[in-house]
């Protein structure tokens, strides 16, 4: 029994030993060898992550409060990979100076909203979602506010905190209101006994709403550009991509799962959230300077693209979200990769900054520019075959007349990935950003973003097998 | 490997061959002589698919081959040809190689040149080739990006203004392309049974009427965009303005055929019913480009805007024959679109061999060019007499036979909107004839003018070959026609079963 227990919860309980063990050094490391830490946390997180791709049984435990499937394994594995970019981005700005105090408490901050957000996605029960909801937010506000003499950042932890506390009520409220008519939180239980009354579907919006704050939908993503822009580069690149990730996944795993007999309610909500989504990310992210803020306003309207896999209610829609959100990861993280890389070498954070970018940093402009054209979705890198599966999931339902909205707004996107893409490759600048050196793990971080944004796409066995997993939808 | 496959892999292989010089000098030399292997694959292709024509093969299309990509989706590799795409592949590997060379003093980071050039090429041989929709729409989108560094970065007067603007508009088109393909996909399987892109198979069944209503005008604006069908055209004259030499001969000359022809592959073939009823208001539409665009040309001072409003008024008649629908205007229109390719990539080379060496496009401050640089001057009368349409060069084969399938209709709506079209021709001869008199002859208007010296070696090698590909269509278009009319057949019948007329 307990060796199964290890065997099926390997991803959390690893995490917890690692988290101990990063605890455990930050005590008795040479003071004056801490920075070693760094290195260290990254390879031990290396090694879970590779460990997580070993074969599992299906299974549950508490029973059935926590689920195993091929499908949440599969999307906790997306997530690690992910982490491990963000973590190997993150060592060159770790080992500056006015961090040196704090190494270890990035790992672990980090690392436990990891878990959190493993637990939030092996849920099989909405209170075992709400304790993974809540481990995964409460220490994000506190990194959010890791630079704590820059008064944005601090700025954007208490904005963080607040509209998390705010969307975690009303998703409480919306779970205590479906308990109340259901008598029970368990999926299978809600699922089978949901019985689309006015207080029961009042529930659901609520619960509905609760998460559209987390994955920042419009109308309740007003915190994320502030949020995005105060917080440092890396952990906005966390906030953007693996903490969204997270959220989507146990979203669409709940929608698809515990409602489908509401469907056509949340059918007609998520049409026109995803329009919202969609078309003012777009038009809010033409106007910014700020790359932070831009890159925001674009994850904003990625989450529109991506509800469009979420409406269908179909196996294919859950495939194409799950491999969208792959390649996303591997674009969204190679972008923000060359901002960190710049912004570490020279605290340059402006879209104007990258003028003629590409006279001296070939490398990591040609990078920029795949990662931005994956995010618009242009073949023949992997952005393109990830819209043009969640278009096609939403088609298989008939929603054409979304599927050419969806495609319009690809195109205003692609108008604000051209201005990055015009500033380093065609604009002059008197004083370019001088040629700069990256390190190994920001490197090797590039690398990986490269190679995925590239492999994921023309590899079609990656996307086969995702839409070959049961997804008991 | 096929051969076929082959003409998608020489390009990038050359493109990885630059990857690996440093040297601006040998970048020319590698593209040329990739470009050059692409020209004599696509002349081993042509003998090929002619012999085994001759030996009786009458499949639809020849060389198929099929791999399996995303099995789920029924998403496959295919590729395949017959006359027509036979007859594009050769006009773009001429036109490639004659842009390399048109190219070879671009000093501007060279390299980046020379690859996005070849990128864009690779995407064109990758779309006529394809006969599934995915991989078609895929290729389609690869030539059509690069276009935008080629113009943002080596391109001249309000450049960046107008590589935004065409990409835009382009990659609009591609969005309806999208969801019209997307429906074509989802309904090529009426009575059941798989889902499927592939054109050959989809073309066996009907797809259900209403479907058609709604994808046809989708699929058939977001090809014509790049066909620069009225009123989506405006990228055009800014695009080709601004553009370089050489990407202005391949984007007039191949990639803004890529719209003619998926408009017939695609739209007019998988959906002949709905082509049928709507085809009155895109051929409004198509007369109006027609027209419209010939006028444009005529009140033009630049030398790039007459050019590229005369590509709306050429491309405008191809998808006007495409509509007419039967075998003789649309053997036309493939011929059409061939000559006008090769024709108008002359145009651009000469233009920009012309500007390169007066630095002016404008007419009004050149003139008595033909006494300083014969060569040039001649053949600039060569392309502007083939554009007009004077027996013995292409246009003549190609317009005549569009004007001749056009008057097979005798209803009233057919004839008017023909004899609209027909009116362009002499609109043609006003603007080029014009032309020629201020800028070839008369007095020389600058000093400076009298030392400009006449065509190098490489830029000889460019117009050259091109004129003598205009020069043969127009002597022998027998073997060409009957190459495209055969191949014509299939897709004529489909559209006749939907249009007895």
């Amino acid at each position: 029994m307990s060796l199964q227990i290890f065997s099926l919860m390997r991803h959390e309980l690893l995490l917890i030993a690692v988290l101990l063990l990063i605890l455990v050094a930050e005590i008795f490391w040479d003071p004056a060898r801490k920075k070693n830490i760094r290195i260290f946390a990254v390879i031990l997180f290396g090694i879970i992550t590779l460990l997580g791709f070993l074969p599992v049984p299906e299974g549950s435990l508490f029973g059935e409060m926590y689920i195993v499937t091929p499908v949440r394994l599969m999307m906790k594995n997306i997530l690690n990979i992910g982490v491990l970019i963000v973590l190997l981005q993150s060592i060159t700005w770790l080992g500056k100076e006015k961090n040196s105090d704090k190494i270890s408490e990035y790992f672990i901050l980090l690392l436990s909203t990891l878990t959190g957000m493993s637990y939030m996605i092996s849920s099989g029960h909405f209170l075992m979602l709400y304790l993974g909801l809540e481990l995964a937010t409460i220490p994000l506000a506190a990194l959010a506010a890791f630079d704590r003499y820059s008064n944005n950042s601090a700025e954007a932890g208490i904005k963080l905190i607040l509209s998390s506390a705010l969307s975690s009520g009303i998703l409480l409220y919306g779970l205590s209101m479906i308990y109340g008519t259901v008598g029970n939180l368990y999926f299978t239980e809600v699922a089978g006994l949901f019985t689309g009354s006015n207080l029961a579907l009042l529930g659901f919006i609520f619960f509905f709403t609760g998460m559209a704050f987390k994955i920042s939908i419009v109308p309740f993503h007003l915190w994320t550009a502030d949020v995005y822009e105060g917080a440092p580069v890396n952990v906005t690149s966390y906030l953007s991509v693996i903490s969204k990730g997270a959220a989507l996944f146990i979203f669409i795993i709940v929608l698809f799962s515990v409602f489908p007999a509401i469907s056509v309610v949340w059918q007609k909500m998520i049409y026109v959230l995803s329009i919202l989504t969609m078309t003012i990310g777009n038009l809010f992210a033409i106007r910014q300077q700020n790359l932070k803020r831009f890159l925001a306003f674009s994850s904003i309207s990625q989450a529109g693209y991506i509800l469009l896999g979420v409406i269908g209610g179909n196996e294919l829609g859950m495939a194409s979200v799950v491999y969208y959100l792959l390649v996303y990861i591997f674009s969204n993280l190679g972008a923000f990769g060359v901002a960190i890389a710049i912004s570490n070498a020279s605290g340059k954070e402006n879209i104007d900054d990258y003028n003629g970018l590409y006279k001296t940093n070939p490398g990591l402009s040609l990078i920029m520019m795949l990662a931005l054209f994956s995010l618009a979705g242009i073949p023949p890198v992997a952005g393109f075959f990830g819209k043009f599966f969640l278009f096609t999931a939403a088609a298989e339902q008939g929603f054409f007349i979304l599927v050419l909205i969806a495609i319009l707004n690809t195109i205003i996107s692609l108008y604000y990935y051209l201005l990055v893409i015009k500033a380093m490759f065609i604009n002059k600048s008197e004083n370019p950003i001088p040629p700069l050196k990256s390190d190994f793990p920001t490197r090797l971080a590039l690398t990986l973003c490269v190679g995925g944004i590239v492999i994921v796409g023309f590899a079609s066995i990656i996307f086969e097998y995702i839409r070959n997993m049961s997804f008991g939808v | 490997m096929n051969i076929l496959s082959l003409l998608v892999l020489i390009p990038l292989l050359t493109i990885a061959g630059i990857l690996f010089l440093k040297d601006t000098q040998k970048t020319r030399l590698v593209s040329a002589i990739g470009m050059g292997i692409q020209l004599i694959v696509a002349a081993v292709l042509v003998f090929m698919y002619l012999s085994e024509r001759k030996a009786g093969n009458t499949d639809e299309m020849l060389f198929v081959r099929s791999y399996e990509w995303f099995k789920s989706l029924n998403i496959y590799y295919t590729v395949g040809v017959d006359g027509i795409s036979v007859a594009m592949i050769a006009l773009t590997s001429i036109v490639v190689i004659a842009g390399i060379f048109a190219s070879w003093q671009v000093e501007n980071l060279t390299r980046e040149f020379f690859i996005s050039l070849i990128l864009l090429s690779s995407g064109v041989f990758g779309f006529f080739i394809s006969l599934d929709l995915f991989t078609m729409f895929l290729f389609y989108e690869v030539a059509v990006i690069p276009m935008y560094l080629l113009i943002g970065i080596w391109g001249s007067g309000p450049k960046e203004y107008s590589a935004m603007k065409l990409t835009l508009m382009l990659m609009g088109g591609s969005a309806l392309l999208l969801v019209g393909i997307l429906g074509i996909y989802f309904n090529s399987a009426p009575g059941g049974g798989e889902l499927s892109f592939n054109i050959l198979e989809i073309s066996k069944i009907q797809i259900p009427i209403e479907a058609q209503r709604f994808f046809f005008p989708l699929t058939f604006v977001g090809f014509g965009v790049l066909g620069a069908l009225f009123p989506f055209h405006t990228w055009s004259p800014d695009g080709h303005a601004s553009a370089p030499t050489a990407v202005s001969m391949l984007h007039a000359g191949v990639l803004m055929k890529l719209g003619g022809y998926g408009a017939f592959r695609v739209a007019m073939f998988l959906m002949p019913e709905a082509a049928d009823e709507m085809a009155w208001i895109f051929i409004i539409l198509t007369s109006v480009s027609v027209v419209y665009g010939a006028f444009g040309a005529i009140v033009q001072k630049d030398l790039k805007y007459i050019n590229a409003y005369s590509s709306v008024s050429h491309c405008g008649l191809v998808l006007f024959a495409i509509l007419m629908m039967n075998k003789t205007a649309m053997t036309g229109a493939i011929l059409q679109m061939i000559s006008h390719g090769l024709m108008t990539a002359l145009f651009f080379a000469l233009i920009g061999m012309i500007y390169g060496r007066t630095h002016t496009r404008l007419i009004h401050e050149m003139g008595g060019l033909m006494k300083v640089i014969p060569f040039l001057g001649v053949v600039y009368v060569i392309a502007g007499l083939a554009s007009l349409g004077l027996p013995g060069l292409s246009g003549f084969v190609a317009e005549m036979t569009i004007f001749f399938g056009a008057f097979e209709h005798t209803d009233p709506f057919h004839r008017i909107a023909t004899l609209v079209a027909v009116s362009s021709i002499v609109i043609t001869a006003v603007y080029i004839l014009r032309v020629v008199g201020t800028l070839l002859l008369g007095p020389i208007k600058n000093d400076h003018f009298n030392h400009l010296e006449d065509a190098t070696w490489f830029e000889r090698i460019s117009t050259i070959t091109l004129v003598v590909a205009v020069a043969a269509i127009g002597v022998a278009p027998y073997w060409l026609s009957t190459m495209i009319g055969d191949s014509m057949l299939p897709i004529v019948n489909k559209l006749l079963t939907a249009n007895p007329f």
